[in-house]
């Protein structure tokens, strides 16, 4: 693999050093035309911190208008966006581009990039033993398309949609107010974001599953790879076969809207339900897609810093296979309330149901690897545990409401708001400040500060806790999700909900001091800064590891590799 | 004409009576009657709900109250049926689920930390732990799918086939509802203005105008009338896009999906007024569009629905429009009408 980059900038540097093994290209064609896993894991990582301050500050903007009844703060930014500031209409419609914007920003844009894009890309190839990626210039238009898809997810808020600039239907993007329900291009250049996204993302699964199914070093066995490893492979299989059901699905949109066409469309014998149907076979994988690199984050850190290999690995493994392929066979249970009949809403119950067993297996086995381990408490093993509370918590509402009978009252309401967010902005991004912590001075090759980490994970342990909890109690009372305002009872736990962003955005604040503080006054990390208990490959390096690692494949011994 | 329509016609001829000696104490409702066939059914509700005194909601009962952290009160069985299911059955176990992981990590982080565990052990397989935390969970999920999946055929009950049926169109934004098998009563229903606030609805009054108005944001001009104690068939549908007719504290909430009629059993218990909003993204106004049901003793309930100029037996409207279909159905849609003649005479 190396060769690809070295015959790329072979002109640039006309007499070959054989034996220099950590030449770089220019600083153009090393970050522009990027054939380097790492150098492309690390554009995935700024570029998903950038969408994550943009998804953020987005979700800032809401908490805002939703900390009093009324509306306050709409009509402002509608002005200050470009729009007519004295409409009130187009003040409401700001807020469903708004709530629009955040889901599509924080899943696609900034999720699946920083852990499939960043860490995946980062060490898939070095814990493995591989040099690369199988394909490094597929790797690289993978993140252009998301960066290209990105860009066109923020023309949209730009241009006309309607009763007023942008695109204003959820993340989930329901015809028939996708179709004839949203006027404008603005609707147009946002579900072109989901293609460009998509198409990215199947891209980097074709290169996950290659890579891991044929580069490994010999000796590394499937059942010797580190579960993080696992969780990408699974995770790979997942975006296949869910993204291009989902291509397909807001392909049909696109010819709704503009090619006469009626799928979706009642009137010309097509089904809104259809688009519900489709959309949710790709959105329950999707869920998964998200979190189950997480596990493999939180795998790999419980286990180094209780200084003992992840118990039960085979089952550990095997429970996010059995996730991953329950996960596509219980999508409806988002749709309970369209109608279902009744034998389709108890299967539906059941098998969600079915997706706590393996998600338990591996909640006992994270405490039972720590179980009699010797625990360090650094920053990535609080993140960790975190994690693992926080998770749980997220995890038992969903068996609530996997319940349809129990669902049809909670259903679109902010409890299922809580809900996701547990497991998603408590969940997923915890697992990724645990994943940042633990892999950032081998990435960069500098330590952060310690004690400010910690701080930054009580800060933001009680923030999102402020925000998020009070929104079970919200969803209870009946408060409908994506409302701008609200009925007078519901003020209190907005209010609590708004106090807690303010706690959040601080500690959101401190993460980047971090950053900076490592890049400007950090000690050099060495090539294992965690010490005995961290044994996969990523450690046999330095830190940062070599432009080019593994020329000389490692040979893995009959000792476990996670 | 077959017997039974003899039979229908005679308790036609009763009703009729009814009918005018309700509307003799009634000389709004007439007016209200005369307006409706002037055309414009919407315009007309309005004033002519005011003909019934319109119930002022209790406060707490059918709507969220302040900081509740809890299901509002339910006032439908299968709102009981629900709730015992939320509160005595998945609440006590995620509730422990949720202590029992985190006393583990509390107890993992006490016992097993770097000074208290200086040796890590180096178990990494019980087969035994690892079958029990596989079946157990299992067993739990069971245990909860049993009383699950018993709630759900519960709450797919079909209503008798002589209950009312209402019909309710959801569109951007506001409701329309109208009772079918009862004459012309079709009406809007739309969110009364806030004071001081932007216009919603353009011609609505603004809440609080009106002793009997409930909170704000979930007060309507004209509410959905039904009546206590009898199943009743909502059937729901949408006339642009998808929304969904919520209402939190009858246990209710079914999509409105345009080019589909969702059918569901609605069964309130006693006489209140229930709130609920649209629960699903629809567009602009989507936050303004609430529901409000008025739930009558079936007496007022007729009392109201002749108000709107509608009529009591089903069957008979039925019979107008479906005239080689009433002797089949006359046998079955009698007993019903007797029922129905029986609420009405009192009623006048």
């Amino acid at each position: 693999m190396a060769t690809t980059a070295e015959t790329f900038q072979g002109h640039a540097e006309s007499h070959d050093h054989a034996h220099d093994h950590d030449h770089k290209p220019g600083f153009f064609a090393r970050w522009f035309m990027s054939t380097n896993h790492k150098d492309i894991g690390t554009l995935y990582l700024i570029f998903a911190i950038f969408a994550g301050v943009v998804g953020g500050a987005i979700s800032g903007i809401m908490r805002a208008e939703l900390a009093e009844p009324g509306i306050q703060y709409l009509q402002w930014w509608t002005g200050f966006l470009g729009g007519n500031g004295a409409d009130f209409n187009e003040a409401l419609h700001l807020w469903n581009v708004l709530i629009t914007a955040h889901g599509l920003i924080m899943v696609f844009f900034m999720v699946m990039p920083a852990v499939i894009g960043g860490f995946g890309n980062w060490f898939v190839p070095i814990m493995i033993g591989a040099p690369d990626m199988a394909f490094p210039r597929m790797n690289n238009i993978s993140f252009w398309l998301t960066v290209a898809g990105f860009c066109s997810l923020m023309i949209s808020p730009f241009v006309p949609g309607g009763t007023g600039n942008g695109a204003g239907v959820g993340w989930t993007v329901y015809a028939p107010l996708s179709t004839y329900g949203a006027q404008g291009p603005a609707m147009d250049f946002a579900i072109f974001a989901l293609h460009l996204a998509g198409a990215a993302s199947i891209m980097g699964a074709i290169n996950f599953i290659t890579t891991i199914f044929n580069m490994r070093a010999p000796g590394m066995t499937l059942h010797k790879m580190p579960l993080f490893v696992w969780s990408v492979l699974v995770t790979a299989f997942l975006l296949l076969l869910a993204l291009p059901v989902l291509a397909a699905a807001i392909t049909m949109l696109l010819t709704d809207r503009n090619f006469g066409t009626t799928f979706f469309d009642p009137a010309g014998g097509g089904d809104p339900i259809l688009y519900q149907h489709l959309f949710w076979f790709f959105g329950h994988p999707e869920v998964y897609i998200m979190i189950l690199p997480g596990f493999g984050i939180i795998s790999q850190i419980v286990a180094t810093f209780s200084k003992k290999p992840v118990f039960g690995y085979l089952g550990m493994a095997y429970a996010m296979v059995a996730i991953g392929v329950v996960g596509f066979i219980v999508w409806a249970h988002h749709m309970y309330t369209t109608g279902l009949d009744v034998n389709t809403k108890m299967y539906f119950t059941a098998a969600t149901m079915v997706i706590a067993v393996p998600t338990g297996v591996k909640i006992f086995s994270w405490i039972a690897t720590m179980w009699g381990g010797s625990l360090e408490f650094k920053s990535p093993m609080v993140w960790a545990l975190g994690f693992i509370f926080l998770f749980t918590v997220g995890g038992v509402t969903g068996v609530v409401l996997a319940n349809g009978g129990v669902d049809d009252n909670l259903h679109d309401t902010y409890y299922v708001v809580a809900h996701f967010h547990y497991v998603l902005s408590l969940g997923a991004v915890t697992a990724l400040f645990a994943g940042f912590y633990y892999w950032f001075p081998k990435m960069s090759g500098r330590m952060y500060s310690e004690v400010l980490a910690h701080v930054h994970f009580w800060v933001f342990f009680v923030g999102v806790n402020l925000i998020f909890f009070p929104m079970h109690f919200l969803g209870l009372q009946g408060m409908p999700r994506r409302y701008p305002d609200y009925a007078l009872a519901y003020t209190h736990w907005n209010e609590v909900s708004t106090f807690g962003y303010k706690i959040m955005a601080v500690s959101v604040f401190l993460f980047f001091l971090n950053v900076i503080y490592a890049f400007v006054a950090g000690k050099k990390a060495e090539g294992n800064y965690w010490g005995e208990g961290a044994t996969t490959l990523e450690w046999t390096l330095s830190s940062p590891p070599p432009f080019h690692q593994f020329e000389t494949l490692p040979v893995i011994e009959d000792a476990p590799a996670h | 004409m077959n017997l039974g329509e003899l039979a229908r016609n005679r308790a036609m001829a009763l009703k009729t009576g009814a009918l005018a000696l309700a509307l003799a104490v009634m000389p709004q409702a007439v007016l209200a009657q005369d307006a409706a066939e002037a055309g414009d059914a919407a315009a007309a509700a309005a004033p002519a709900v005011e003909a019934v005194a319109r119930m002022a909601p209790t406060p707490g009962k059918g709507m969220p109250t302040d900081g509740g952290i809890f299901f509002q009160n339910q006032y439908s069985p299968i709102g009981d049926y629900a709730i015992w299911m939320h509160d005595a059955v998945l609440m006590p176990v995620i509730t422990v689920i949720t202590l029992l992981v985190l006393l583990l990590l509390l107890f993992v982080i006490v016992r097993f930390n770097r000074r208290s565990n200086p040796t890590p052990s180096k178990t990494s397989h019980n087969t035994l732990i690892e079958v029990i935390w596989t079946l157990v969970p299992v067993l739990i999920l069971v245990g909860i799918a049993v009383p699950s999946i018993d709630l759900l055929a519960k709450q797919y009950k079909s209503p008798p086939a002589d209950a009312l049926t209402v019909k309710i169109t959801g569109n951007q934004w506001f409701w329309t509802y109208s009772y079918p098998d009862n004459g012309e009563v079709e009406f809007d229903s739309k969110m009364l203005n806030e004071p001081n606030g932007p216009i919603i609805n353009a011609g609505v009054r603004v809440v609080g105008t009106d002793p009997s108005d409930g909170p704000g944001q979930l007060e309507v001009d004209n509410r959905l009338v039904l009546p206590v104690g009898e199943p009743i068939r909502l059937q729901v549908t949408a006339s642009d896009v998808i929304h969904s007719f919520a209402v939190p504290s009858l246990w209710f909430k079914l999509d409105a999906v345009p080019g589909r009629l969702n059918e569901k059993m609605l069964f309130i218990k006693e006489p209140g007024v229930y709130y609920g909003q649209c629960s699903e993204l629809c567009g602009v106004k989507h936050g303004y569009m609430p529901i409000a049901v008025e739930a009558l003793p079936r007496k007022e309930f007729d009392a109201w629905l002749l108000s709107q100029g509608g009529t009591l037996a089903k069957a008979d409207a039925k019979a107008k429009t479906e005239p080689a279909a009433a002797g089949d159905e006359a046998a079955e849609a009698a007993p019903a009408e007797q029922a129905e003649q029986e609420a009405a005479a009192p009623a006048a």
